[in-house]
């Protein structure tokens, strides 16, 4: 017999009817949430006189509208402090494990609090409002993004109507240079498939590489799983994952814990487990990823030049490199160096845990930022992020290269908050889209980690790390 | 949830790949706390030169003449044609209520993006997969023929081009009930509440710890 991949060792721990066609009810061990996909949710529960089914599986915390700065003043748009308001009411009224109202000392950037305190543990089926569920799928959770439709679902039920993915492996093996991050590869692995290279599947990611990578770096590779297509983004847990995850708030304890760890080593695919894609890449060969374009798929190492249309024989394509540079403000192969920034932005569910902030901190240490750039913001990704940098000195040394230091939220990832770009501005950023309109109307933005953010900040312009 | 039976619907082609949800409905409308009212910020920035804010009125806002959606052949679109990932990105729900809420009621294109692909059905959105091929058809046909519409069938899963060409698409036997009887996925799941609560009760016995 086959062996078994994780993902279907996961799916199957969690199915609790199954139709004929394959549609399944799949039960839900953690649903988080926050305030911009649970209201009308919460509303429809309302309506419909229902009640949560296992109020003790929600983590909550209002993460996008919340304001990074000016924290004595609330929140001063009414629209956003109504949305945040409407959460703080609908957990009062349904309940939960955790909530973090807005200035809460451990509030975050959910992603970044379920890990912080052990809510989100490997075996688990984990789902969010929000896409960016899939790093949780750094623990060996099955984690991912739903509707506001299924969050009132799981409310009601405690499961997902579901159908069961195809599994992709994606296989990273070697050393990765210095200087090069599991955003890099992450960025690599989308430029490689593109972003719809995962669709209609799971990926688990393996190889020598990733079993290196720590769970911070896991959880940046998985963040971005959903950008390369897939709903879900695999790490089958590891003793590194058990470490991070010891004495945590919600992790189990004594005896828990070793029946845990012991059911928890099971969940790796099976030597022979069959996947439907094999994707594989030398880590050696990543260099510093920077986009520049409007899909994260458009992505370049750093010493690369912004492509030619003209060079695009596929008129499909060539349509979308023209769009794209046009929108970007980019002539065809101007080099990925020579492009100056007017922001930069170190913060997200990618990019915003105490990991990215050292190596940031640590680029832009004794130095300061260039006069041409107007802006540079770091946002943590919690409270505990935030107090465990100035706890490093990390505030001081941002704040003294130039750098403002601001508190825990979803910040300029989004820009539903006051944090964005005006129309035409550019941004190295080390959140995880750079469509459209994305960071602010208008706004041009360009992914890289968060080393290469605070070079770019430095310099004026992208530079290669290795060399800085 | 509205039905989804059959339309024969104006076609709206939107002639690029990777529209992702931001551009479908962009950031500042996701504060809203209601379901509805999305539609006249259905791609916002492509659709005005201004920029959105919620609670706008839309009326007198500046058009971008050259966006499909302002043109006037294809007012009162029911069948949006797009191209390859159609609804990548954010996984916000807003996305297919603001599509629905304009006037659609069904997207063609090559591929969707998952999350998007499924949200869809929760909202009497039908999104049909066809082959590349046939999409191109589909555009050229909608570029060369004045009110071009197609007829879509739930129950025969078929789409018929005006010359009486018909192509079929696929749905899962669960999303055609529900979506042809307009059905509230969760009533039919709570149909299966005990099981729901047997499985819990042998999975807290299994790993106790995920009931802390």
């Amino acid at each position: 017999m086959a062996g078994k991949t994780l993902y279907d060792k996961l799916w199957e721990s969690h199915v609790v009817r199954e139709e004929a066609d394959g549609t399944c009810l799949l039960y839900i061990d953690r649903h988080l949430m926050h305030e911009v996909t649970s209201p009308q949710a919460f509303e429809g529960l309302r309506l419909t006189g229902r009640k949560a089914w296992r109020k003790d599986s929600i983590v909550a915390n209002p993460d996008h509208n919340t304001p990074t700065n000016h924290w004595d003043e609330g929140i001063t748009d009414p629209i956003s402090r109504l949305q945040v308001e409407t959460l703080d009411a609908n957990i009062k009224d349904f309940g939960a494990l955790v909530y973090f109202p807005f200035k809460h000392a451990n509030q975050g950037i959910i992603h970044v609090i379920g890990p912080e305190n052990g809510t989100t543990l490997p075996g688990m089926t984990v789902v969010c409002g929000d896409s960016h569920t899939s790093t949780h799928g750094a623990f060996g959770a099955l984690a991912h993004g739903i509707g506001t439709s299924e969050v009132e679902h799981v409310l009601a039920t405690q499961t997902l109507v579901a159908k069961r993915s195809m599994r992709m492996l994606i296989k990273v093996d070697g050393q990765l240079a210095a200087g090069v991050t599991a955003k890099d590869v992450a960025l690599a692995i989308i430029g490689k498939i593109g972003t719809a290279g995962g669709t209609g599947y799971a990926i688990e990611f393996g190889g020598s590489t990733i079993r290196g990578l720590s769970i911070e770096g896991r959880m940046t590779l998985c963040n971005m799983a959903i950008e390369g297509g897939a709903r879900a983004g695999l790490i089958a847990p590891d003793e590194k994952t058990f470490e991070y995850l010891k004495g945590k708030q919600f992790a189990p304890k004594a005896a828990d814990w070793d029946k845990a760890v012991a059911y928890w080593k099971t969940l790796q695919s099976d030597a022979g487990a069959k996947f439907d894609a094999v994707i594989e890449l030398d880590a050696a060969k990543i260099e510093p990823q920077v986009t520049w374009g409007t899909s994260p798929e458009q992505v370049l190492a750093v010493g690369g030049r912004v492509p030619n249309p003209a060079k695009e024989n596929d008129a499909q394509k060539r349509a979308g490199i023209e769009r794209a540079l046009q929108y970007m403000g980019l002539k065809a192969d101007t080099p990925i160096s020579e492009i100056k920034v007017d922001k930069v932005f170190i913060g997200s569910c990618t990019n915003s845990r105490i990991e990215d902030l050292r190596a940031a901190a640590q680029v832009a240490k004794g130095k300061k930022k260039a006069a041409s750039v107007r802006q540079v913001l770091v946002v943590p990704g919690s409270g505990i992020v935030k107090r465990q940098a100035e706890a490093e000195g990390l505030d001081k040394v941002f704040i003294d290269a130039g750098f403002e230091w601001r508190e825990p939220g979803c910040s300029m990832c989004l820009a539903m908050n006051a944090d964005r770009l005006a129309a035409g501005e550019r941004c190295a950023s080390t959140s995880n889209r750079n469509f459209e309109g994305r960071q602010g109307a208008g706004g041009r933005t360009h992914l890289v980690s968060p080393e290469m953010a605070a070079a770019a900040a430095i310099a004026g312009h992208f530079v290669d790390i290795r060399s800085f | 949830m509205k039905p989804f039976t059959e339309l024969n619907g104006v076609v709206c082609p939107l002639d690029r790949a990777n529209v992702d949800t931001d551009a479908i409905i962009p950031k500042q409308f996701l504060k809203s706390i209601k379901r509805s009212g999305f539609g006249p910020y259905l791609f916002d920035e492509w659709r005005y030169s201004d920029v959105g804010e919620p609670g706008m009125d839309c009326t007198n806002r500046p058009l971008k003449k050259d966006f499909v959606l302002n043109q006037k052949q294809f007012k009162g679109a029911q069948v949006l044609l797009a191209r390859d990932n159609f609804g990548c990105g954010s996984s916000r729900e807003h996305a297919p209520w603001a599509i629905e809420d304009y006037g659609f009621r069904v997207i063609i294109a090559p591929s969707f993006a998952d999350i998007f692909f499924s949200n869809c059905y929760k909202n009497g959105v039908l999104p049909i997969v066809a082959s590349a091929e046939i999409v191109d058809q589909l555009f050229r046909e909608c570029a060369t023929q004045k009110g071009y519409k197609l007829r879509v069938d739930l129950e025969t899963q078929t789409v018929r081009n005006p010359a009486g060409e018909w192509f079929n698409f696929d749905i899962t036997p669960h999303r055609k009930h529900c979506l042809m009887n307009g059905l509230d996925e969760i009533g039919l799941t709570l149909q299966h509440a005990d099981e729901i609560k047997a499985f819990e009760k042998k999975h807290k016995a299994a790993q106790p710890w995920l009931f802390a």
